[in-house]
């Protein structure tokens, strides 16, 4: 019983981590139609620039919110630069886009960083936390903690304010955004922004369990597939929602079933890919896409 | 009366195709205008051009301002709001999100209550479903919707793209009756583009004619309802 609520909680942890990069696809596929792949190593690369200002003797908080700044602003800038010229593109040519943006990001880490894995501090406690008699890693904890702020701010943000509302404004209806006087260009880049800035965020709570390195993101991207696919690529709530499952689930089945164990928890992702695509492909709390014609 | 809006040989095509061929009207300060003519005369166009919405060669004047040429979101902080073809609901937020978003170009959040109070004022049923997501609402509440939001902007000019489309002949009754209440109270001056010539002729103190992109008729609305012509082709007695 104690070993099962562990893994629950700890598998909260990295859903939390799973469900953050799965609310940055979401929040780019609504707006764009268009999956981010390099979604993964923008967080990857914040992350490592997170390292740099630790290593250059910055407090960790310091570290963490200045990351968060560079990587909102950095967003906005990729999404000005490299996706707006092919804004009208077919979604196919924006898919390339941004797989070279995933190579390049990925290889200019590695370049400037090497491949050599690198430890990331947590900013928690490594002692455990105890509830009874029960132990809880204090970075999990800790990790869903931030992992939920993050979401809280986000959800004020989009329902009340109203550069919030404008963006779900121009994500559902473009031309009549236009028509209320919303810039629809900027709100994409500052979703951008957003989706950067959360990356970076699951990033930093992500390295200290995996440790850093170039390829980092990599299978966090595809339980952030998992994630958005079981919530429904069209409902924020549910990605996140569909990250702490699949988190659970993962560590579940890797803890249970004996021939799962660590090595084959990546299936299970892809499995629950499969099987949400053919029973419900608009996932748990999707709406089904009807298009006129 | 000066004319707010004035519009000099306006061209505009689809690919290589010419839907606007040189045309030119005013709406007056404070006045209805309407754009009568059948299905792929250019109406809508003209009204798209109007906002920056098409690519167009010609003259656009606002109250002796040129907008030719300027981005649609930089025309609507103007104060011109349009009220497009299909209502342009966000379908997805509620009735209030829907009115918040008709302010946005304002930036006057201080006045928002107040707003949205006056423009349910037009429209009560609104009020009654402030809360309601507006893909629930029926056609007729949209379209009221529609107008609403276009009112939270606090427009000089309004644009309507066929309000009647596809209304019950009640709702369109009531939907013009406060389209000149507006017109008359907050002064703001009306284009409206309308199939339903009657309807609009009754409504608009000036009227133009469109046919295949051109203007062939234009002059005061109780002058073009008298005419023979237009009789027998919009009027149908």
């Amino acid at each position: 019983m104690d070993t099962l609520i562990q893994q629950i909680v700890s598998g909260l942890a990295t859903g939390g981590i799973y469900g953050s990069v799965a609310l940055a696809l979401v929040m780019i596929y609504q707006a764009t139609e268009v999956v981010n792949y390099a979604q993964g190593e923008m967080a990857m690369f914040s992350t490592y620039l997170a390292w740099t200002l630790l290593n250059a003797g910055l407090p960790y908080w310091v570290a963490f919110f200045a990351t968060l700044a560079i990587a909102f602003v950095g967003g906005l800038l990729l999404e000005r630069i490299l996706i707006r010229p092919v804004e009208n593109a077919p979604v196919l040519t924006i898919v390339i886009v941004c797989i070279g943006l995933l190579v390049i990001l990925n290889s200019v880490a590695g370049w400037v960083y090497s491949y050599i894995q690198k430890p990331f501090p947590s900013p928690f406690p490594s002692k455990p936390i105890q509830f009874g008699n029960i132990y809880f890693g204090a970075h999990d904890i800790g990790a869903l903690g931030v992992t939920l702020v993050v979401l809280a701010g986000l959800y004020v943000f989009f329902r009340f304010t109203t550069l919030g509302l404008a963006m779900r404004a121009a994500a559902q209806n473009p031309v009549s955004s236009r028509l209320c006087g919303i810039r629809v260009g900027w709100m994409l880049a500052i979703g951008w922004g957003l989706a950067a800035l959360v990356g970076a965020v699951a990033g930093m709570m992500v390295a200290p369990i995996v440790f850093l390195d170039p390829n980092m993101m990599a299978g966090i991207l595809i339980y952030a597939f998992a994630s958005a696919t079981l919530g429904g690529f069209t409902s924020p709530g549910g990605a996140v929602l569909g990250g702490l499952i699949v988190g659970v689930v993962e560590n579940l089945v890797g803890t249970y079933v004996s021939f799962i164990g660590t090595e084959l928890k990546l299936t299970v992702a892809l499995a629950m890919i499969l099987i949400v695509l053919v029973v419900r492909p608009s996932g748990l709390f999707g709406r089904a896409a009807v298009h006129r014609v | 009366m000066a004319a707010l809006l004035s519009v000099r040989n306006l061209e505009a095509r689809y690919g290589d195709t010419r839907v606007l061929r040189g045309i030119s009207f005013e709406v007056a300060e404070g006045g209805i205008t309407t754009i009568l003519g059948a299905n792929g005369a250019g109406k809508t166009t003209t009204l798209r051009a109007v906002c920056g919405m098409v690519k167009t060669a010609g003259e656009i004047t606002l109250a002796g301002k040129r907008i030719e040429g300027r981005a649609t979101e930089s025309v609507v902080r103007l104060g011109v709001a349009h009220v497009p073809e299909g209502r342009g609901t966000f379908v997805q937020l509620t009735v209030e999100e829907n009115l918040r978003l008709g302010a946005y170009a304002r930036h006057a959040t201080g006045h928002l209550g107040s707003d949205m109070d006056r423009v349910c004022g037009y429209f009560p049923v609104l009020a009654e479903r402030r809360r309601q997501v507006a893909g629930t609402l029926s056609g007729g509440e949209q379209q009221m919707l529609a107008v609403a939001r276009a009112l939270m902007l606090r427009p000089r000019l309004l644009l309507l793209d066929e309000p009647s489309l596809g209304l019950a002949p009640l709702v369109v009754r009531e939907i013009f009756r406060i389209i000149r209440t507006i017109n008359r109270e907050e002064r703001v001056s009306v284009l409206l583009v309308e199939q339903n010539a009657s309807l609009a002729l009754g409504l608009a103190d000036h009227a133009y004619l469109m046919e295949t992109g051109s203007v062939v008729m234009s002059g005061p609305s109780a002058e073009l309802r008298q005419n023979d012509a237009i009789r027998r082709a919009y009027l149908g007695y």
